[in-house]
């Protein structure tokens, strides 16, 4: 039966989320816009105290119940939605698992998920991060140079290698005691084959912070480099099953994928999150300047602004629903490889373009760092970049609507 | 709760409309728009799966409720047919809906009935007119009161079936407000232009121009309720259906560019061609979701239903276009010839801009 109302738990913490965006975000945005690799300690702290209080470890952790419907990633969606609405930057500030634990929790065992993500219900917020991208490979996954050896006689794996573009990696290794979920090789001549998880945790020897980026937008949010130098971890921080070193059918690197599968969504989720902000944004300013949208007026009697307000509006509507129904069909157990980079795709190029075009409708107005516009044009460029850009989503939608694989559409 | 998963029921009905469009309506689509005509018994055989029926209440002959919703799935799959028969199939919907939702309980009992018997009858409307500044809500056709009647007085353009019509209803401008009067064939000053409208797409329905001079009807053939849910419910129709002909088109072209070769490869594995399909397929489904989204908050009588449903149609104008068009580039030269389908799902792409009117669900 096909249903666009809200379940009631969702609405009930979309509420309590949207105080925490309004109160603890917006008042220091610009702040944290102009004040680069300051970290909010506040928003940190009040998030995971009210995490802890409501006996979760992170906004993503699973219902732990078996039975009635599931609602975990859509839950996490319109709470990831209502966060970057408060703020795009801070909001990847938020303690607790984010892509690490979603690594660990899409591929790792029992024990590896209980040994790894313990440590966000503890008395410090606490990060994580994933990384995958190098200096000299981005969408290109199966290109990474970054190795894992094993030491046989002291059981451990031995990383070597550069990772760059970790979001939050500063936080995760120097600022708490968390981990990174590190993807490298144990057969370079295999590729995608040879692809495996590994977990590096907070001040392990070799591992180390080497650089902080500058960027565009987000910059309430660190971006790092870490460099991995004769880096040992403990044989059992593979991530999967022990088979998964042998196995040569590439099974990790599916689980990489799968990853993706339910990290998209929640990536699109904060595109559509800044849009709606600023869809809101640009309606208020235009409403004070006498300026109100006429709906249900035919297209030919409708003003320039009119037009692009609206048609703003179906872009977020119909992408926002893209989204939920690649969240709820996670939640569902249906496969949605497809539907998760559609709504990846649709969500980087509505973000763009609403952010865009705000900033032109309002003019000096809009440029002006007086107004939040500019920053969040800047902020949502990275939602068409990061998970994935736009291109290469459209290549794994592509390749799925047409059924070919990778080989065949290069 | 969340849910984009259709109901059994819906899963059924989907699957037969489905096929009714793939195995009967598409393939007649070529002749019919080339011949300017749709056979009876075909519109018959989709009339026949009772879609109107469903939203009739059992009081007024049907066998159950309205679901825009459920409308709206069908009409899809009809439009992903043929968009002319999808419309033929629907043109007593355009006579009994109106009567549904604005009707008194007389007018109800006295005129659904008779729409929804065994075969399909010409029952139309008339909401369209032939200006450029057409606003649905600001109609230029007029109905004064005087004594105890209606005079009506105007231009329609765009009106189904009207030539053959028992009974028709008028949309026309009453105190301001957009309002339906029934309108019965032969009445005084009532002239249906003889010749067809000839028109870029849809050239298997007969559509013609209707003048109203004086055109007197009691009060009583006045629909008292309001004119909104009876617009939305055409936004609705409309944006489903757009959604069927994207989908055909898109398919098509899809299914071409895995067969054609170039410089070694196939079409599809460029991919300039296969970032087209990934942006068509994306927006076909983000659009659907839009219009489900509307059609569902009609159903459950959200105040914000006229909204969705503008939000809908207007998203869906812009998604067919840019499909259909993608479409004829896709297949190039062969794109351009009639012997394929693609070039008559862009004509009536274009033409979704104007066709609130055409359908209801």
């Amino acid at each position: 039966m096909i249903d666009f109302e809200i379940p009631e738990k969702i609405a009930g913490i979309r509420n309590v989320v949207e105080t925490v965006a309004v109160n603890m975000m917006r008042p220091v945005s610009r702040y944290f816009d102009e004040h680069e690799h300051e970290i909010p300690w506040d928003y940190i702290n009040f998030m995971h105290t009210a995490t802890r209080a409501m006996g979760g470890s992170s906004m993503a952790a699973s219902e732990g119940k078996k039975e009635g419907p599931r609602f975990g990633f859509q839950r996490l969606a319109v709470m990831v939605e209502v966060l970057s609405w408060g703020d795009a930057g801070i909001y990847l500030d938020t303690p607790g698992g984010m892509l690490g634990s979603a690594a660990v929790s899409a591929t790792g065992t029992p024990e590896q998920k209980e040994r790894f993500l313990a440590r966000f219900r503890g008395e410090k917020p606490t990060f994580d991060a994933m990384c995958m991208t190098e200096p000299q490979c981005g969408s290109d996954t199966a290109a990474i140079r970054t190795t894992a050896v094993l030491d046989k006689e002291k059981n451990e794996w031995v990383l070597n290698g550069e990772k760059i573009f970790v979001t939050a990696g500063h936080k995760a290794m120097l600022d708490s005691e968390g981990f990174i979920v590190v993807w490298a090789t144990i057969d370079p001549s295999a590729g995608r084959a040879g692809m495996r998880p590994f977990v590096v945790e907070a001040g392990t020897p070799g591992c180390q912070v080497t650089n902080m980026e500058h960027k565009l937008g987000i910059r309430a949010s660190d971006t790092v480099t870490i460099v991995l130098q004769d880096c040992r971890i403990p044989f059992e921080n593979i991530l999967g099953s022990p088979e998964v070193i042998t196995d040569k059918a590439s099974t990790s690197f599916k689980g990489a994928m799968a990853t993706f599968d339910a990290t998209r969504p929640i990536v699109a989720a904060q595109a559509i999150g800044l849009a709606r902000a600023t869809l809101e944004l640009l309606k208020e300013m235009l409403a004070e300047r006498g300026v109100t949208i006429r709906y249900g007026l035919p297209r030919q009697k409708l003003t320039s602004i009119e037009k692009d307000v609206i048609d703003m509006e179906v872009m977020l509507r119909s992408a926002w629903w893209l989204v939920l129904k690649a969240v709820w069909m996670m939640d569902n157990g249906k496969p949605n490889a497809l539907e998760s980079s559609m709504s990846k795709v649709r969500a980087g190029d509505v973000v763009n373009r609403i952010t865009q075009k705000a900033v032109e409708i309002m003019g000096p107005l809009g440029y002006n760092r007086e107004h939040l516009l500019e920053k969040w044009f800047r902020d949502a460029k990275i939602s068409d970049i990061y998970e994935g850009t736009g291109q290469i989503n459209r290549l794994v939608v592509a390749r799925q609507l047409l059924g070919y694989r990778s080989s065949e559409l290069r | 709760m969340y849910s984009f998963e259709p109901s059994d029921e819906q899963k059924l009905l989907i699957e037969t409309a489905r096929r009714y469009a793939t195995d009967e309506l598409r393939k007649a689509s070529h002749e019919a728009e080339e011949k300017k005509e749709l056979p009876l018994p075909l519109i018959n055989k989709g009339w026949e799966l009772g879609i109107l029926h469903a939203s009739i209440p059992e009081a007024y002959g049907g066998f159950g409720e309205r679901s825009s919703l459920t409308g709206a799935l069908a009409a899809e799959e009809f439009a992903y047919g043929d968009l002319a028969g999808a419309f033929a199939i629907g043109t007593p919907s355009l006579f009994a809906l109106p009567i549904l939702l604005a009707g008194s309980e007389e007018q109800k009992k006295q005129y659904l009935p008779p729409v929804i018997a065994a075969e399909w009858n010409p029952y139309t409307a008339a909401l369209i007119e032939p200006v450029f500044d057409f606003d649905p809500n600001v109609l230029k056709t007029t109905a004064k009161a005087e004594g105890s009647d209606y005079i009506l007085n105007g231009e329609k353009t765009f009106v189904p079936f009207a030539a053959q019509a028992e009974t028709m209803i008028i949309f026309a401008k009453s105190k301001k407000e957009t309002k339906g009067f029934i309108v019965p064939k032969g009445a005084a000053g009532l002239q249906v232009q003889e010749e067809r409208e000839k028109l870029l797409g849809l050239n298997a329905v007969p559509f013609y121009r209707v003048k109203l001079e004086g055109v007197k009807v009691p009060k009583s053939y006045l629909l008292p309720g309001d004119f909104a849910p009876i617009l939305d419910a055409s936004r609705v129709a409309v944006a489903a259906m757009a959604i069927g002909v994207a989908k055909a088109a898109f398919e098509y072209s899809r299914d071409y560019a895995k067969e054609r070769d170039v410089f070694g490869v196939k079409v599809a594995q460029k991919q300039a061609i296969a970032f087209m399909f990934a942006e068509m397929a994306t927006e076909i489904e983000a659009i659907r979701l839009l219009v489900w989204e509307a059609a569902w908050a009609i159903d459950n009588k959200k105040e914000d239903a006229s909204q969705k449903a503008y939000l809908a149609v207007t998203g869906a104008i812009d998604m067919v276009m840019m499909v259909t068009d993608r479409a004829v580039q896709i297949l190039g030269g062969h794109g351009y010839i009639r012997d394929h389908p693609v070039e008559l799902w862009m004509r009536n792409g274009r033409g979704f801009a104007m066709f609130t009117g055409l359908a209801m669900v």
